[in-house]
């Protein structure tokens, strides 16, 4: 038994880092922009798509396979930077202000466009390139053998817990960002430029979208549907967390982890259902979520 | 006035697949949609939205496959244990999901449909997987037709449904209890001093709405023929969303108006492209920047400018 256990957790830890790279985005624009980006997975699934791309394009020149590696990184940069100002520009700027159900309907619409457009560009067919995972191969520990990629996924997901910390508690920008968060208006009428931080925060949560879909290529390849169930997903952790928490959603998506891989050991056709349960069963005992403060209701 | 244009409108519909027969199917189709969409507008009065409403389409649908499956074989009947099936979903869905608001309602609907949709396309030895399950023609009050006979009467069944259930849902939004879901929408807590039990008032609302999803989904596995887990999937829900955003202001007609409006469309797109997602989502973005009050808004509008 502890013999399948390890592994098993290991598991449970690389698929809870890619769910977190893509919920810390949401929950990161939902608390500066408060608006809930129903197209969020989109942007994680363009990201797998553009690195997916850039490492078949490597493999196909014969190219050093270390610089998949760059592609990664560099893929989820590229995707933020066109897209994270040109949403936030055009269509969420919009909304703000307006009612939730605007948000909600706008936001949604993107998700519609998005999705296909990368059928229209990238096919049906699945894309896989698993130079990254190969490059890095093996290891073993007391006679469990485990991929180093994974490893690499739980550290990446550990240095943006640490690094949106640093970010927001030690930086000028942090700071700004902070006071937009706490109070919006208060915040525009002492100076600072409310929308330069909208559009760097949505870059940055778009950027942290991108990098987990990046990141996820390796492992399981790219296939079309997996914004959508990425973005039910990202939700579902934010909501454990409570909406606007970064460690919530840290912790939320090692719950989520956990329970999916559990699943997926225990009663494989149950697999899809149970980081809902988990949602369920958290949001019947904390409506919040474990994080979430309660706020007042409006009267 | 209003009355004679209803009447026209439905006369209209009844005379033109007469016309078009291939018309007959998309009309069908059409209604069947505008029933799920009227769902997602009546949860919208209330400020709700509901991405997720396609699973009640499909629970009702998949009913049906399994009502005559296990040897039901009247039209009434089906279509009546459907819209049960669906109205008792949509019961269990609601008791959890009305505690929420905003953006918790509406990805949680997603959410739940999502898993209804991975069992429905995973559990191959129940439900047939993506293959899906197939439905019978049924008998209507003991006869059996032949197939374009049947689905002439269902379409004209359906039209006449239409105008039944629009009346029953029009005299319900009329009703204090109808009322109650803008009240709710505007300010939830004034309601609740006032001793209106908000709870039961979006309950009873999302049973209704599910109920009415569940008629479209009925209607629609008896028109296709076959039930398949994209019935549930989420841009199924967007549809209806959409249907009901297009439909605005309109209440009951400007559902179904909204879902002729996009089937009709959809039935000429398809023949350009198959992206209709894309068409949707733009579409979708442009009413709600530019005409808040949806299609039904610029008639209503223009009648009004009128002497």
């Amino acid at each position: 038994m502890s013999n399948a256990i390890i592994p098993l957790l290991l598991d449970s830890l690389a698929s809870a880092a890619l769910i977190f790279f893509a919920a810390v985005g949401l929950t990161l624009v939902f608390s500066v922009l408060r608006v809930l980006n129903v197209a969020h997975g989109s942007l994680y699934s363009i990201g797998g798509y553009a690195a997916a791309s850039a490492c078949l394009f490597i493999a196909s020149r014969q190219l050093n396979s270390y610089l998949s590696f760059a592609a990664l990184l560099f893929s989820a940069v590229f995707v933020a930077a066109i897209f994270g100002p040109l949403i936030e520009r055009s269509l969420v700027r919009w909304t703000y202000g307006k009612s939730e159900a605007v948000q909600i309907l706008i936001t949604f619409g993107l998700f519609l466009i998005l999705e296909d457009l990368q059928r229209l560009v990238f096919g049906v067919q699945s894309l896989y390139e698993d130079a990254p995972m190969r490059l890095l191969g093996t290891s073993s520990i007391g006679g469990v053998v485990y991929l180093n990629y994974q490893i690499l996924l739980v550290g990446m997901a550990v240095l943006v817990v640490v690094g949106l910390r640093l970010l927001i508690n030690h930086t000028r920008l942090g700071r700004l960002i902070t006071a937009v968060v706490t109070d919006r208006e208060m915040a525009q009428s002492i100076g600072i430029d409310t929308n330069r931080i909208f559009v760097l925060a949505f870059s940055l949560g778009v950027f942290l979208a991108a990098l987990g879909g990046a990141l996820s290529t390796p492992t399981s390849g790219i296939a079309p549907g997996l914004g959508a169930d990425t973005m039910v997903l990202a939700f579902a952790v934010a909501a454990i967390g409570g909406l606007g928490q970064i460690e919530g959603a840290a912790v939320a998506s090692l719950i989520v982890g956990l329970a999916r891989v559990l699943a997926i050991y225990l009663a494989p056709s149950l697999d899809a259902v149970a980081p809902y349960a988990a949602m369920l069963v958290v949001l019947l005992i904390r409506p919040y979520g474990l994080f979430g403060s309660v706020t007042a209701r409006r009267i | 006035m209003r009355i004679i244009l209803t009447a026209a409108a439905v006369l209209t519909l009844a005379v033109l697949p007469v016309a078009a027969p291939w018309l007959q199917f998309v009309l069908t189709l059409a209604i069947a949609k505008g029933f799920a969409a009227l769902g997602v507008a009546v949860l919208l009065r209330a400020g709700l939205i509901s991405i997720g409403h396609a699973m009640f389409f499909a629970a009702s649908a998949y009913g049906v496959a399994f009502l005559a499956h296990a040897g039901i074989n009247d039209l009434g009947l089906l279509l009546l244990l459907s819209v049960l099936v669906a109205a008792l979903t949509g019961a269990i869905a609601g008791a959890f999901l009305v505690r929420y608001r905003a953006i918790f309602f509406a990805m949680l609907n997603l959410a739940v449909s999502m898993v209804f949709y991975a069992l429905c396309a995973k559990l191959y030895g129940v439900t047939g997987g993506t293959d899906g399950m197939p439905v019978p023609i049924p008998a209507v009050f003991g006869i059996i037709f032949a197939e374009p006979v049947f689905k002439s009467v269902l379409f004209y069944l359906s039209l006449a449904l239409m105008v039944l259930v629009g009346l029953a849902v029009q005299r319900y939004l009329d009703s204090p209890l109808g009322h109650a879901l803008s009240a709710v929408h505007t300010n939830e807590i004034r309601l609740e001093y006032l001793g209106i039990p908000v709870w039961a008032v979006l309950l009873i609302a999302y049973v209704i709405s599910a109920a009415l999803a569940g008629l479209g989904g009925a209607i629609s596995a008896f028109a296709i023929g076959r039930v398949v887990p994209d019935f549930a999937f989420w841009t199924a829900s967007g549809h209806l969303v959409l249907i009901a955003v297009l439909g605005g202001i309109g209440g009951v007609p400007g559902a179904f108006i909204g879902a002729l409006f996009l089937e009709l469309l959809h039935s000429a797109a398809v023949t350009v492209t198959d992206a209709w997602n894309l068409i949707v989502g733009m579409a979708l973005i442009i009413v709600i920047m530019f005409m808040p009050q949806g299609i039904y808004g610029l008639f209503a509008r223009k009648e009004a400018s009128s002497p």
